[in-house]
């Protein structure tokens, strides 16, 4: 057995001190655990006056434990706040060692985007939709009778040319690609229980060649609209609120006599675009009338009991205006920065 | 149409300082859309000088001037030099004075010029706009003029006039006239109409044999109903076109030909009817109209000779046909400068017909243009006495007697307007005052009916077919404006369809996978189609266009990946290198064996019976929607940091079954094969037993061939059989809260062993306590023999009703491993 520390105040003052000096010295975690092991540990002088206790007469046992279990539960409790202390540095220390260049960091996504043509005719069904409207789909390789004959253009419309039209080979199967989306108007009169509140967005073909204010493949939206007692009235309501869902609630709506052969009366719409680049003004927009009797004829309506109106307009063209585009070749070609300039807005 | 403002004024009011803009707003009003403003772009001082005396100077390039001695009506005369020698000493010629402009513009100014200064210029008539002729100077005796020196040239040869363009809707062939402008212009402002049609009724001429003979009517209607003939003879054939004819007739785009030619044009501009002038004395006999027999050919006034159709309608003599009815007359009884004696025709032909006729030959003319639309029948016979009276009058012939009208055109009937219908249709309030003055204003007759009113419409307005067009009139007289706003309430709607969301959805969705849509044209070549359309190699069958623009892609599209080559070619040869592309579309398929289309088509005016609207709707090959996607260059481009990482086959794939989720549709990959795909990257995609599409990278060589890089992945999937076959109610399973299990196990089995097949025996083999599995590692190499591979598998186990043991989990792990063993020939990795 060896020799016991005599257990006087002085000397556990002395190891106590020994042990807060090297707690407040540690400047690290592991300097820390080192000085716990070196002054609390199993071998540390505190816990050797500890074992010398049970050698030391019984009679100073008691005095001589006071002293010894306050000096540990005082070098005891010294580590704890140094322990936090330490832990705060080391880790707002390795916050500032991962700082990253945040204009510079590795990109993992790329940025797709919608084309603005579909976008747009999704934004003017959107505007129908919440009026209770419906979307109609057609195909766009068509019988002539519903891209022609049906909507009272007969076989002598000039619009019926090859000069003007992309006919199926061969030319007296009476196929087209669809001239207008109109033909989805008689699919949805002959389909859908009257009243018919529709709108058809989609591709059309004619027989242009590409420059900058013609594509030979386009895009329009059209709607129809038959219930009883449909009047003009209806046709300019329906189109001034979505000429200011599109172009904010200063646009107008103006009408001028034209001739289309599947509405009488006809007009021409113009719509003002009180934000348009270089000042407000009247562009123009699209055709529309009330259906021609004929063409409800053909849909098996009775012209009698139903009217109503239909109209359509360009979403090219809309796009162009409305966006101040000049060149119709940057929407047909694909060019990614094109659409890119969109993403999912329109 | 071209409207020369002086010419209107003759026969409506207008403003003297009216301005084009003016006049264009007026007609806009009326529905005449504004399309252009024409003018001879002339200023400055441009007077009427006289050739004192003039000395020809050779030039050491070859060339002899002239200098000229010129009174313009100063003190002074003006030296001038003058390239053209057409001219004489008292010739009274233009002279553009320094100062002025001529169109071009060419400013004219005082300069030195072959050793002279040329204080003016000396005009041609092409150089002041008046037409094509520069053989020389004008002279102005050669128009008829002698006017005094120093006179104010412009006005003189009524180049102070303009004219505003116009566009005439189909419907509207009265408007391809003056008079029928005039009408509408009175209409838009209120002006007072003189109308030219109103003048005495001319003295009808007979004894000109006229014979109508068609045997073969278009669609029920024969050829000619109106044809009236006229002769005039010893017309004085030096006589010149007066310049305010000359000068109308260009601002309105005709040329001037001779004074007979440019009188029958001049008339057809003023009254809409076109007129023509024969050569008596070339023809033999009297007129017979008819249908051409087949093999007859004419040579027509172009010197063009036409193989005629049975459809043609013909003017024909004792000699054969001499004109193509209503389109352009023949070269053998045309009238030439000596002609003297002529015989005016004013016809009347049937819309169609002509329309067919100058269709068939590519020969639209002014005449046929004013057929087609629709000519007034009543203003035949005062049309031929206009032709008569002006060349009478400016050609000094004398109108006989000799002529003829044949007149079998119908009377309009009347249209019953019921009291309330056009407030009905136009949704505004209209007066009984109103209507009635409209529909007079246009020149209807309105009486009184019984229950409302009995309009009978002009003549020339065969466009007036029905209630419905007499509403437009009104809403179109009193104005459109007029027409109130009021938003109908539709009955409630049911939204987009489930086919239309979801390819809304699969668009969106690709969008934000960060790919880019485009939209390429449906226009392919058939090698594209047969080899991108089918898995395969070989014809396929595909729809070709008649009329393609470009021949070589007659072709519509069985497949959108043809399109998508097309266009990342285009964006890499901008130098974008990474792309990632997508198109939602439609593709056309026609089955093998099969055709398309209607023999005969019912009438549109009509509901045609069921059966035939089934055969209609029938008739047309399945235009599914497809998505393709095609990808190539870097994913992920190279960075600090970061490596690149190049799109391939994982793309597509992915991409593949990022949709299938999406939509909620099943997909599975397989080992696939396409012709146009890597033997050893294609991936068949299906649902269920049904291939709904391809995922893989392009043959190498056909990229090469494309002028693509190596590497670039492609899909294509049928959306519409993805939409079909996905879940149409989502029914959830619950979720389970108690802890999972995780286990990794690790396979060695041979090459050949497809990783996903195995995956799927896993799954089988574990047992419903599998909750997931993905496979994490794939090592070949030291430690694992020749021609094997070892693939690590992570597994989560879970149970839906407690907390799964680790003993649970590994009894099922076991299972799995067991039926792998037996299936495969798995060996497990410890």
């Amino acid at each position: 057995m060896p020799e016991s520390t005599p257990i006087t105040a002085s000397a556990v003052a002395e190891v106590v001190d020994a042990a807060l000096a090297a707690v407040a010295a540690a400047t690290s975690m592991s300097e820390l655990r080192a000085a716990r092991a070196e002054h609390a540990g199993d071998s540390s002088p505190l816990a050797r006056l500890n074992g010398s206790l049970k050698s030391i007469d019984p009679a100073d046992r008691a005095a001589a434990g006071k002293l010894v279990g306050q000096a540990r539960a005082r070098v005891g409790q010294a580590f704890a706040p140094r322990e936090a202390e330490l832990a705060v540095a080391e880790e707002s220390q390795r916050l500032a060692d991962e700082a990253m260049d945040v204009t510079a960091v590795a990109s993992r996504w790329n940025a797709g985007a919608r084309h603005p043509l579909s976008l747009l005719m999704e934004r003017m069904s959107d505007v129908f939709i919440a009026m209770g409207w419906e979307i109609g789909d057609g195909p766009e390789l068509e019988n002539e009778w519903f891209n022609f004959d049906a909507l009272n253009m007969d076989e002598d419309h000039p619009a019926r040319s090859e000069q003007d039209t992309f006919f199926v080979d061969p030319i007296d199967s009476h196929l087209v690609l669809r001239t207008q989306t109109s033909p989805v108007q008689i699919r949805s009169l002959l389909a859908r229980e009257l009243p018919v509140y529709v709108v058809s967005p989609g591709k059309v073909f004619r027989k242009d060649e590409l420059d900058a204010t013609h594509t030979p493949v386009f895009h329009q939206i059209e709607g129809i609209a038959i219930d009883k007692g449909l009047t003009m009235a209806n046709l300019r309501g329906t189109l001034e609120h979505l000429a200011r869902a599109m172009f904010g609630e200063d646009a107008q709506i103006r009408l001028r006599p034209n001739y289309f052969p599947f509405t009488e009366p006809s007009a021409e719409m113009d719509v003002w675009q009180p934000n348009a680049k270089g000042g407000a003004r009247w562009v123009e927009w699209g055709g529309c009338g009330m259906v021609n009797s004929n063409v409800l004829r053909a849909a098996g309506v009775d012209p009698d009991v139903y009217q109503g109106f239909a109209f359509g307009m360009g979403i090219e063209r809309t796009l162009q205006f409305r966006n101040d585009m000049n060149d119709m070749r940057d929407m047909v070609e694909g060019d990614i920065r094109f659409s890119q300039q969109f993403g999912m807005v329109v | 149409m071209r409207v020369p403002i002086s010419w209107l004024r003759e026969f409506v009011d207008i403003p003297l300082d009216v301005t084009h803009e003016q006049i264009h707003a007026a007609l806009v009003k009326v529905g005449f859309e504004e399309e252009d403003v024409h003018g001879f772009e002339l200023s400055g001082p441009i007077v009427v000088g006289q050739v004192l005396e003039f000395t020809p100077e050779p030039q050491s390039n070859g060339k002899t001037i002239n200098w000229c001695q010129v009174d313009v009506g100063d003190t002074e005369p003006r030296g001038i030099v003058c390239g053209a020698h057409n001219f004489s000493v008292g010739d009274k010629v233009v002279v553009s004075l320094p100062g002025a402009v001529l169109p071009g513009p060419f400013p004219i100014a005082a300069r030195k010029t072959y050793g002279h200064v040329s204080d003016g210029m000396m005009a041609s008539a092409r150089e002041l706009g008046m037409g094509e002729e520069h053989d020389g100077i004008l002279l102005l005796s050669s128009l008829g003029l002698d006017p005094v020196v120093g006179t104010e040239a412009v006005p003189l040869l009524g180049l102070d006039d303009f004219a505003v363009e116009i566009n005439v809707t189909p419907d509207r062939g009265y408007a391809f006239s003056i008079r029928g402008i005039a009408r509408e212009y009175s209409h838009s402002t209120g002006a007072t109409f003189r109308d030219p049609a109103l003048a005495p009724t001319p003295v009808a001429g007979t004894g000109f044999a006229v014979t109508v003979d068609d045997v073969a009517p278009i669609r029920g209607r024969v050829g000619a109903t109106v044809f009236v003939t006229r002769v005039v003879r010893g017309i004085d054939a030096s006589r010149p076109t007066p310049p305010w004819m000359i000068a109308r007739l260009g601002l309105a785009g005709i040329r001037s030909i001779s004074l007979t030619v440019d009188i029958t044009n001049y008339v057809m501009l003023e009254l809409g009817q076109p007129t023509h002038a024969y050569d008596l004395d070339k023809l033999s006999g009297g007129i017979v109209v008819r249908r051409a027999i087949a093999g007859e050919t004419l040579t027509t006034l172009d010197d063009r000779s036409r193989n005629l159709s049975t459809e043609d309608l013909l003017i024909t003599d004792g000699s054969g046909p001499i004109g193509l009815a209503g389109v352009m007359g023949g070269a053998s009884t045309e009238i030439d400068p000596a002609s003297t004696n002529v015989l005016v025709e004013a016809a009347n032909f049937d819309p169609t017909s002509i329309a067919r006729t100058a269709r068939r030959h590519k020969l639209p003319s002014e005449a046929s243009r004013r057929f087609e639309r629709g000519v007034d029948p009543a203003v035949a016979e005062v049309a031929a006495a206009r032709v008569v009276e002006l060349l009478v009058e400016l050609g000094a012939g004398t109108a006989e007697s000799l002529g003829s009208v044949f007149d079998d055109s119908t009377a309009r009937t009347p249209i019953a307007l019921p009291d309330g219908y056009i407030a009905g249709l136009i949704g505004a309030q209209f007066s009984a005052d109103e209507i009635t003055g409209a529909l007079t204003d246009i020149g209807c007759l309105v009486d009184a009916a019984a229950d409302g009113l009995s309009v009978t419409p002009p003549s020339w307005r065969p466009d007036l077919t029905d209630r419905a067009t007499l509403a437009e009139e009104v809403a179109r007289i009193v104005g459109y404006d007029r027409i109130p706003s009021v938003l109908p309430v539709a009955p409630p709607g049911r939204g987009l369809t489930r086919e239309q969301r979801l390819r809304r959805s699969a668009s969106a969705s690709l969008a934000s996978a960060g790919l880019t849509e485009v939209l390429a044209y449906p226009f392919l070549n058939q090698a594209s189609n047969d080899l991108f359309g089918s898995p395969i190699a070989g014809t396929i069958p595909a729809v070709k266009l008649a009329n393609a623009i470009d021949s070589e892609a007659a072709w519509l599209r069985t497949s959108l990946l043809p399109g998508l080559v097309t266009v990342a070619r285009r964006n890499l040869s901008r130098g974008l290198t990474d792309l990632a592309i997508f198109e939602v579309g439609t593709v056309f398929l026609p089955e093998s064996g099969r055709s398309y289309g209607s023999d005969a088509l019912p009438a549109g005016n009509a509901y045609p019976l069921p059966e035939v609207l089934d055969e209609l709707r029938g008739s047309i090959p399945a235009q599914p929607w497809h998505v393709a996607a095609l990808f190539v260059g870097d994913a992920v481009a190279k960075q600090p940091g970061q490596p690149s990482i190049q799109r391939g086959l994982s793309d597509a794939i992915s991409t593949a079954q990022h949709l299938a989720a999406v939509l909620a549709s099943p997909l599975t990959v397989v080992t696939g094969t396409h012709q146009a795909m890597h033997p050893g990257r294609t991936a068949e995609l299906r649902s269920g037993d049904r291939v709904v599409g391809y995922a893989g990278e392009l043959l190498p060589s056909l990229a090469a061939e494309l002028d693509l890089p190596r590497v670039v992945a492609v899909l294509e999937l049928d959306l519409d059989a993805l939409i079909e076959l996905g879940a149409e109610q989502i029914a959830p399973t619950p979720i389970v809260s108690y802890p999972a299990a995780t286990q990794d196990l690790t396979l060695v089995v041979p090459e050949a062993v497809r990783a996903g097949e195995l995956l799927a025996v896993l799954v089988e083999g574990a047992g419903e306590l599998l909750e997931n599995v993905a496979l994490v590692d794939d090592y070949r190499g030291a430690g694992i023999p020749d021609g094997s591979k070892s693939l690590t598998f992570a597994l989560r186990f879970r149970a839906t009703d407690r907390t799964l043991t680790a003993a649970e989990a590994t009894e099922a792990k076991t299972a799995a491993v067991a039926l792998a063993t037996t299936m495969m020939g798995a060996v497990l990795r410890e």
